[in-house]
């Protein structure tokens, strides 16, 4: 498993956690990776918090538990922080990336004193602009590659063009927003 | 040539299926396998397959439907889950007893209650005595190629059974993981056309299905049903063969994982096996005698290869994602250790409860099941020889 970059996704039912995690396998699948992305469903509804995970490596990978000591965790829904223990496990040379407009410092504190690099990223205010809409898993996958450094920034968004391209097939009008999310948020993290 | 791709379980079993393209589907959707009809039905739509979709009211229906086309003479097949496949239960019996090679792509889901949509086994071992072969996948690959060799194994002449391919809800029906897939034309060919020597459309040669037995003749039937689940054990290795010829994918009744030498094994079935290989690969790191033998095929139960695979073994493990109610042990722990005994293999063993309802089974998991049986033989500490593991302290 020494190979294996582990990661958590939280967020809540209907926020895209879930796809984010299994676009994140797709786009890693083609960069020549063994992959694993699967979500944790507990009940399911809008609004619930939702675990998803992924597993990227050189190797195959057989394990099929969850993830419990991740190097990096992303979480969608910055009030998730108050109702889940989001950094339990995180390895301390990982790294966490919470979807919010504040400063990192007003976020550390309440990450149970944790002590890895921590990351904050406005998606809604980058979905808003790249999307009209808020969308938060375009922004979260990118800042997920671009913290992780799971494969390079050019070759990511190659292939996103293509998966993009893929699974909007009816709604083309929607791939250059989601382009554009991605490159916003790797400028704003200054990765 | 093989195709490398990613997919999940339930997108692999849809694909397998499009590629056999069999004559009728009859199907009711539950969690975690309604993926498999809907991306079966999607395929049909887009005119990658004819087969004949049949959306039926319950899974009562879609397996009588499912009997009835394959009666007929119609290559057929469902899918469903948990309570899915309790609400077919009388069928179960009716296809296996009726001798209908049909295909069943079954994600296991426990039943309630407590009310629950995660994986464990208690829907598949519930209908372990209905007749059906049944065969067991730890990850999509498997679950795949385990669809491909379900018809050549079902429709054999000397089986005609019907048989369930079985993989995890969630764990692997919902997990994106890498694949390699077969041409469309290498899985035609090796499924082959269906030839069914006895059908009711067959007006040149009519034939009842399913009539009153009376007691002087219903119990040969039983037997003669019986020795088709016999005739399966050699089947099921001759089709793994060509199969292996066609995939390079070896199979068997069960595989054996670092068994050469080892002292203490698991026995377990499904998706935890993988992470089972993933603690034996740790602790043989550290020079621990360990092994998996992870089975495959759960009917016809092999008991006898069990049994010698497990003879040199000081103490065994036998993993139960499923509750008997037997206040005794679970299903594959009570088979096994059967088995053992009838070929007198004397040897530990502690049957496990795990994974109930979705509970998580980890590799830490594995190295306390280990280390409890190195425990029991080195220091000869007692054990509970049927225990929970995983349990809320």
């Amino acid at each position: 498993m020494a190979n294996t970059l582990e990661i958590r996704w939280h967020g809540r039912g209907g926020q895209g956690a879930k796809t984010a995690a299994l676009l994140l396998a797709d786009v890693a699948f083609k960069t020549g990776k063994y992959v694993q992305g699967f979500p944790e469903y507990g009940p399911e509804r809008m609004g619930a918090p939702i675990t998803a995970y992924n597993r990227i490596s050189t190797d195959p990978i057989r394990v099929h538990s969850n993830i419990y000591t991740p190097e990096l965790v992303v979480v969608v829904d910055e009030t998730l922080l108050h109702a889940v223990d989001v950094t339990a496990g995180l390895k301390e040379d990982g790294a966490i990336i919470v979807n919010s407009p504040k400063p990192v410092e007003e976020i550390k504190p309440l990450l149970n004193g944790y002590k890895g690099r921590v990351y904050t990223l406005d998606a809604r205010t980058i979905s808003v602009k790249a999307l009209g809409k808020y969308f938060p898993n375009s922004p979260m996958l990118a800042a997920a590659v671009a913290v992780s450094g799971v494969m390079p920034k050019d070759e990511f968004i190659n292939e996103m063009q293509a998966s993009y391209e893929h699974k909007f097939a009816k709604k083309p009008e929607v791939i250059e927003g989601n382009m554009n999310a991605l490159k916003m948020t790797f400028e704003a993290l200054g990765l | 040539m093989a195709k490398r791709d990613r997919m999940s379980g339930n997108e692999a079993v849809s694909y397998a299926i499009r590629q056999i393209n069999p004559d009728v589907m009859p199907a009711f959707p539950i969690t975690p396998s309604t993926e498999i009809p809907q991306m079966v039905s999607t395929y049909i739509a887009n005119g990658q397959m004819d087969t004949e979709f049949i959306p039926v009211e319950s899974e009562h229906s879609s397996m009588s439907a499912t009997i009835g086309a394959e009666a007929a003479g119609a290559r057929s097949l469902t899918a469903t889950s948990s309570a899915g496949l309790a609400l077919m239960w009388e069928e179960l019996l009716l296809a296996a007893s009726n001798r209908m090679p049909l295909a069943l792509a079954l994600v296991n889901r426990t039943l309630s209650g407590p009310i629950n949509i995660n994986c464990d086994h208690t829907d598949g071992m519930g209908a372990r005595d209905t007749g059906w072969i049944q065969i067991y996948s730890e990850n999509n690959q498997e679950a795949y190629d385990n669809f491909v060799q379900a018809y050549p194994i079902a429709e054999h002449k000397d089986v005609h059974l019907p048989i369930m391919i079985c993989q995890d809800g969630f764990i692997t029906s919902h997990a994106v993981e890498n694949i390699e897939l077969l041409e469309d034309e290498e899985v035609k060919n090796f499924v082959g056309e269906y030839e069914p020597e006895e059908f009711l459309l067959n007006v040149g040669k009519p034939i009842a299905v399913g009539p009153y037995s009376v007691s002087n003749y219903a119990m040969e039937a039983r037997k003669n049903q019986e020795i088709a689940m016999e005739n399966a054990r050699d089947v099921i290795l001759e089709v793994a063969k060509e199969f292996e010829k066609l995939s390079g994918r070896k199979y068997g009744f069960f595989e054996e994982y670092r068994m050469e030498d080892a002292d203490y094994v698991m026995v377990i079935i499904g998706s935890a096996a993988g992470t089972a290989k993933q603690a034996v690969d740790d602790l043989r790191a550290q020079g621990k005698k360990v092994g998996v033998l992870k089975l495959r095929v759960f009917r016809p139960f092999p008991a006898k290869e069990i049994a010698e695979a497990l003879k040199n073994a000081k103490a065994v493990a036998i993993m139960d994602r499923c509750e008997s109610y037997n206040a005794n042990g679970g299903p594959l722990g009570m088979e096994v250790i059967a088995g053992l005994f009838r070929n007198k293999v004397m040897v530990e063993t502690v049957n496990y409860i795990y994974g109930l309802a979705g509970r998580d089974f980890t590799v830490t998991d594995v190295y306390d099941i280990f280390g409890q049986l190195e425990d029991l033989v080195e220091n000869g500490t007692e054990i509970e020889q049927f225990q929970y593991i995983g349990l809320r302290k």
